[in-house]
């Protein structure tokens, strides 16, 4: 039941919940996002709401924070029926949210970025004291004077909390509010969610991750697309269990041919004392990296987002140049100075972490995307006429391989759902037969099918011979296809250390490890 | 049973749009055409408030001149330029390099072969017309190089740059010809000798004014279409303008592609220039042209930004050209009328092009249909 | 050199830099918004013509340069509907607006071409503004002089020290954001053109008004380009537009004057000098790539569509 310790608010009888949603609907022109949802949180409660991508449970949270309508159902707060018509409304109300992909302004100081959300122009008044104060009293250290450009992914995490409990919110909502955070900023972000649920605070926590709602929540509503499937106390359940529920079915899992690598297994990939400076305003600068990666074997790199992750992967790529072409090492050809065109010709291919935009181009079709990075080694336009037929025929054996759901090789890449489109780019780089293979996030946003497959595709390439190297975020996700485990911290790569040998605490330590963040050099310029 | 939550009405938008996830092949094609009605459409109001009779304005703006063979003639003549200027501005607007500079490069292409002419006087050769056609595409691709530079060295925004040396050229033209290419023979006005025979544009059918550079223009906008649609080149630039960090990726060279496309676009703006003087005009005046570098960057996006729209939407403003010319002389009224027309077809066109994009979905009915209850 | 030429350079440097100064604050607070508008020099134009006419109708340079400014905003708002309801891609936008001002304001300028106007009236305080340099530099100036120095310090204001302006800032910045935590992204962007378009109308009517008073076609000869590239010069920092605007303003007037030092260049070169410094300042400040894409409104030129 509702812990009781709080102060109930005046006016509020104890047994009436704080907030109740009554069948709400939202269709969208695909899909019905949420239909007839009903949901019930109570004062003081630590509140799950747990679900695949697409299962419906951010556009329920919008909902409730006024940033969409519903098209149909009661909202009820405290009792009462009520409209949200916008975000100031549900701040007015006593709601406030933590956004997953977080809602700053770069350019903006914290102090500024907090008062934006701030209605009243009264209550703006001395505001860079009462951050002090609230920062204080949850051991959230911040500088209000400080540019969020220059601010890690936890400190931009800490100004969006603050943000909220400055309006002393009855509600808070957390959209996956871990995805971002080492083990150790988790455990501190998890005390400070229960001193507020002590202090009579309603937290409604929305993830995928089934292990931190087991530790946190008292209680979960577990949606499947768009419907509530289940409630429960989730610390009374096993960690299968909300898993099948949320998921429909059970899982394969996945299949590693592989043991260990054999001692005379050729390093297909060798970086060595790679250090370059980062060529965007917020960039981090690589320093010194040195890895290996033999042929059979898959390297995990962890990491926390923003850390150099995509600074190596364009280091690796060929988007950008290292000083010292043997600063990268592809198939024992001497490469750091090669373009990558020249790095694909060497049995090289690459997935980037952005599908539209980076590794797609989302107005093209499916056949074009084919073209734009298979086009040398399936000779897909000799003499520099473009051969239509083939491509199409490469984009269709990509779509058959991979069971890309789509119209066929004339669909637009915009069209295709993240999953498939995510399919079809490591099913092109798959089947141009890599000696080499580096993703970056290769199940980001997936639905736990489609981020097997592709676990499993990474797996199969591995059996094959090729060194595959996974950039991360997702822990879990590394553990499980990694034959080693290397963590980047601040531009810095740790060695590389059987995935055995290491335990979640030492890869938070090294995650978390290189200390405060130190700001860009760019910056000063 | 649940009640109904009415979505608050919001007043100031009575359509919604709604993204179609595929780009419409219809919408884009149709939409040039849903802007050149809605073109004629207001030109008629705008006619009938400056209180001329709307039907024969529209009759002499439209019809009128394109009655007769030699109208058609004329037609190809005016547009010649234009789609010259168009498939190379439409190519270098895909891949998002924004020379808007056409202008200056035409008339560097008209003073590089210009220059030629005069140097060649009334010599004769079979060598001077080719000289004078590469001496064009220099001049227009020169200019254009100087963006190119500005922007892969210096990061400088073409746009401005382009246009700033419209300004120069103009005026480097004017020092020209009042200066040390004057006709000394001509009576003081600001213009060169015209150009010897040897000089001039062979007419291609006799009894018109159709001359080398309309063909010029046909063969560009087949060899712009075998560039645009079949090359490996030709998506390496589509690639870039639309998502330049997948261009990255693939290992296509950024300042590479945007050298091409300025000297690409330079170039043929310089031969539009240069086929001009030497053709219909004969001599370098300051008034060689009447806007065709901006103009064609209307037809470079009424065609699609692709080589065989470009003929179309080409010949349409050509149309426009020869409709104001006609307006001013039967109907009285300014010059200037074409470039409003000009402006308002490409204001439709961006308008219309929305649809390609976007599904629009209007409010009224639904909220009407649920408006019961609130 | 006497102080009388000192005096006159002076003024004339001044009426050179306001119209620049007026358009460029005007479109550096519409690039805030994080919306490009190159329909400038077209804005700029139909408010000269506009703001010509309504003066010669009316008797009045208050209404004439009124009108000028309600025709800029209005043009600005064609800009709006364009790209911000129906957003259409803004350069090409930016560009029909130019190419439609230039010929709209041929199109109801031919009747007032050749006709005289008296010029704005100046400032005269008894005295003070009789004073050497002083007075007339200081105190003998027109309305619209000062209202360009009031403009920019209250853009300053605006954005910088007022709360509506740190959300126009953070529109700016990060239209998603801002619509995430409920502000009117549209909305604001719609004001924030409307105010670029009535200043550079306000321009406008400047040239045809005080600096030269009287109406000609296409007589902004590319100011309003110049004011473009002043905002990206002054990398999106209103006061460093009042330097910009000045410097350019002396370019303008060095080639009224250089002749006169008896240096002996053709008329057209010295008129180059403008669009050459233009060239000039924007490489130099361009190539700094870290500082233009540290200042620049991170979402300038992208189109909002919001999905609820």
């Amino acid at each position: 039941m509702t812990q009781q310790d709080g102060a109930p608010k005046p006016g509020m009888r104890s047994n009436t919940p704080l907030l109740e949603l009554d069948g709400i609907v939202k269709r969208f022109p695909m899909t019905v996002a949420n239909d007839g949802v009903s949901l019930t949180i109570r004062a003081g409660e630590i509140h799950a709401l747990l679900g695949e991508n697409g299962a419906g449970k951010s556009t329920l949270v919008k909902i409730i924070y006024g940033v969409m309508h519903p098209d149909a159902g009661e909202i009820r707060w405290n009792g009462r029926p009520v409209v949200i018509a916008s975000p100031a409304a549900a701040r007015d109300l006593g709601i406030g949210m933590v956004f997953q992909h977080f809602s700053l302004f770069e350019a903006l100081t914290v102090a500024e970025n907090i008062a934006l959300a701030i209605n009243d122009p009264k209550r703006r008044r001395g505001l860079k004291s009462r951050i002090a104060e609230i920062s204080d009293a949850y051991g959230l250290k911040l500088d209000p004077d400080q540019t969020v450009h220059h601010l890690s992914v936890g400190e931009r995490q800490r100004v969006e909390i603050v943000r909220c409990l400055l309006q002393q919110p009855k509600l808070l909502i957390m959209d996956e509010p871990t995805s971002v955070l080492t083990p150790q900023e988790v455990e501190k972000l998890f005390e400070t969610l229960r001193r507020l649920a002590i202090e009579g605070c309603a937290i409604l926590y929305i993830s995928h991750k089934l292990e931190e709602i087991r530790a946190l929540c008292d209680r979960a509503t577990i949606m499947r697309l768009g419907k509530v499937v289940a409630e429960c106390d989730p610390r009374q359940e096993t960690a299968r269990h909300l898993a099948e529920l949320m998921i429909g079915a059970s899982l394969r899992p996945t299949y590693h041919l592989h043991e260990e690598p054999a001692e005379a297994a050729p390093a297909r990939l060798v970086v060595s004392d790679l250090s370059l400076e980062s060529a965007g305003e917020h960039g981090v600068d690589l320093k010194s990296i040195s890895l290996t990666v033999a042929a059979g074997e898959i390297l995990g790199i962890a990491g926390i987002a923003g850390n150099g992750q995509s600074e190596l992967m364009a280091a690796l790529s060929g988007e950008a140049l290292a000083d010292r072409a043997d600063a990268v090492t592809i198939e024992g050809v001497a490469a750091g100075r090669l373009r990558p065109a020249e790095r694909r010709a060497l049995s090289a291919c690459f997935v980037p972490e952005d599908r539209y935009g980076h590794g797609a181009v989302p107005a093209m079709s499916l056949s074009e995307n084919a073209l734009l990075s298979a086009y040398e080694s399936k000779k897909l336009a000799p003499y520099g006429l473009v051969d239509a037929p083939k491509t199409r025929s490469f984009a269709r054996a990509i779509i058959d391989a991979f069971s890309v759901k789509s119209d066929g090789p004339a669909a637009e890449a915009q069209s295709l759902s993240g999953g498939n489109l995510q399919r079809f780019i490591v099913g092109r780089e798959i089947l141009q037969g890599p000696k080499v293979l580096v993703v970056a996030q290769p199940t980001w946003g997936l639905d736990a099918g489609a981020a097997a497959a592709i676990r499993q595709a990474l797996l199969d390439l591995a059996d094959q011979g090729a060194a595959v190297v996974v950039i991360s975020q997702d822990l879990d996700e590394l553990i499980e296809i990694s034959d080693h485990i290397a963590v980047i911290a601040g531009g810095r790569l740790s060695p590389a250390r059987p995935v055995g040998e290491v335990t979640m605490a030492e890869l938070g330590l090294l995650m978390g490890g290189a200390g405060p963040r130190e700001a860009p050099s760019a910056v000063t310029a | 049973m649940p009640s109904r939550l009415e979505v608050p009405s919001r007043l100031e938008v009575p359509f919604r749009l709604e993204p179609r996830g595929q780009h419409s092949r219809f919408w884009a094609w149709a939409s040039p055409l849903v802007a050149i009605v809605a073109t004629l459409v207001v030109s008629t109001i705008i006619f009938a408030a400056l209180g001329k009779p709307a039907g024969a304005a529209l009759y002499t703006f439209v019809i009128s001149p394109v009655s007769s063979l030699n109208g058609w003639a004329e037609l190809s003549v005016k547009a010649a330029p234009l789609v010259l200027i168009g498939v190379g501005l439409a190519i270098g607007f895909r891949a998002s390099v924004w020379n808007i500079g056409a202008e200056g490069q035409f008339i560097l292409g008209a003073i590089f072969g210009g220059g030629v002419a005069l140097a060649a006087g009334d010599r004769e050769g079979f060598w001077i017309l080719p000289a004078m056609i590469v001496a064009g595409a220099l001049g227009g691709m020169a200019w254009a190089a100087i963006p190119a530079f500005l922007k892969t060295r210096f990061n400088a925004n073409e746009i401005l740059t382009s246009l700033m040396l419209t300004y120069v050229a103009q005026l480097l033209l004017i020092y020209l010809v009042v200066g040390p290419w004057k006709d000394p023979e001509g009576y003081g006005f600001p213009q060169t000798r015209l150009f010897g025979d040897a000089a001039t544009m062979p007419i291609l059918v006799s009894g018109t004014r159709i001359h080398l550079g309309v063909l010029a223009a046909v063969v560009a906008v087949g060899l712009g279409w075998l560039l645009y649609a079949k090359t490996l080149l030709g998506f390496q630039l589509r690639v870039l303008g639309q998502a330049p960090r997948a261009a990255a990726y693939a290992g296509f060279s950024g300042p590479g592609l945007t050298w091409f496309a300025l000297l690409l676009s330079g170039g043929m703006a310089g031969l539009a220039g240069v086929f001009e003087v030497g053709g219909p005009i004969g001599q370098l005046t300051p008034s060689i042209s009447p806007g065709y570098g901006f103009t064609a960057i209307i037809v470079a996006f009424l065609g699609r930004l692709h080589p065989v729209g470009v003929l179309l939407g080409g010949l349409v403003l050509a149309l426009s050209y020869l409709g104001g010319e006609k307006a001013q002389i039967d109907l009285g009224l300014p010059n200037a009328v074409t470039g409003i027309y000009q402006g308002i077809l490409l204001f439709f066109l961006l308008a219309a092009d929305l649809l390609i994009g976007y599904r629009i979905r209007f409010a009224g009915r639904r909220a009407v249909a649920q408006g019961g209850r609130a | 050199m006497n102080l009388d030429l000192v005096v006159s350079i002076a003024l004339s440097v001044i009426s050179a830099a306001t119209p620049l100064l007026l358009a460029a604050t005007g479109e550096l607070l519409t690039e805030k918004s994080g919306v490009l508008n190159l329909g400038v020099e077209g804005m700029m134009l139909v408010g000269a013509v506009i703001g010509f006419g309504a003066t010669l109708g009316s008797g009045s340079a208050i209404l004439g340069i009124l009108a000028a400014a309600i025709a800029g905003a209005a043009l600005a708002l064609i800009f709006g509907v364009l790209t911000l309801t129906l957003l259409a891609n803004q350069v090409a936008t930016g560009l029909a607006l130019t190419i439609f001002g230039v010929g709209f304001s041929a199109l109801i300028g031919a009747r007032y071409v050749g006709q005289p106007l008296p010029p704005l009236p100046k400032l005269h305080l008894p005295g003070i503004s009789d004073l050497p340099v002083l007075g007339p530099i200081v105190f003998g100036q027109d309305a619209l002089v000062y209202f360009s120095f009031a403009a920019l310090f209250g853009v300053s204001w605006f954005l910088y020290r007022s709360h509506a302006g740190l959300v126009l800032r953070a529109v700016g910045d990060s239209h998603d954001a801002a619509h995430a935590i409920g502000y009117k992204v549209t909305r604001i962007r719609y004001l924030a053109v409307a105010f670029g378009g009535a200043m550079c109308g306000i321009a406008g009517s400047y040239l045809s008004l005080a600096y030269t008073p009287m109406w000609a076609e296409n007589m902004t000869a590319g100011r309003g380009w110049i004011a473009l590239a002043l905002v990206v010069f002054a990398t999106w920092r209103p006061m460093r537009l009042l330097l910009g605007a000045y410097l350019f303003g002396g370019i303008t007037i060095l080639q009224l004057h250089i002749q006169g030092f008896g240096i002996a260049i053709p008329s057209q070169f010295v008129s180059m000098l403008p669009y050459l410094a233009t060239i000039v300042v924007l490489v130099a400040i361009s190539s700094n790539r870290t500082r233009v894409r540290l200042n620049t409104p991170a979402c300038l030129g992208q189109p909002f569509h919001a999905t609820t």
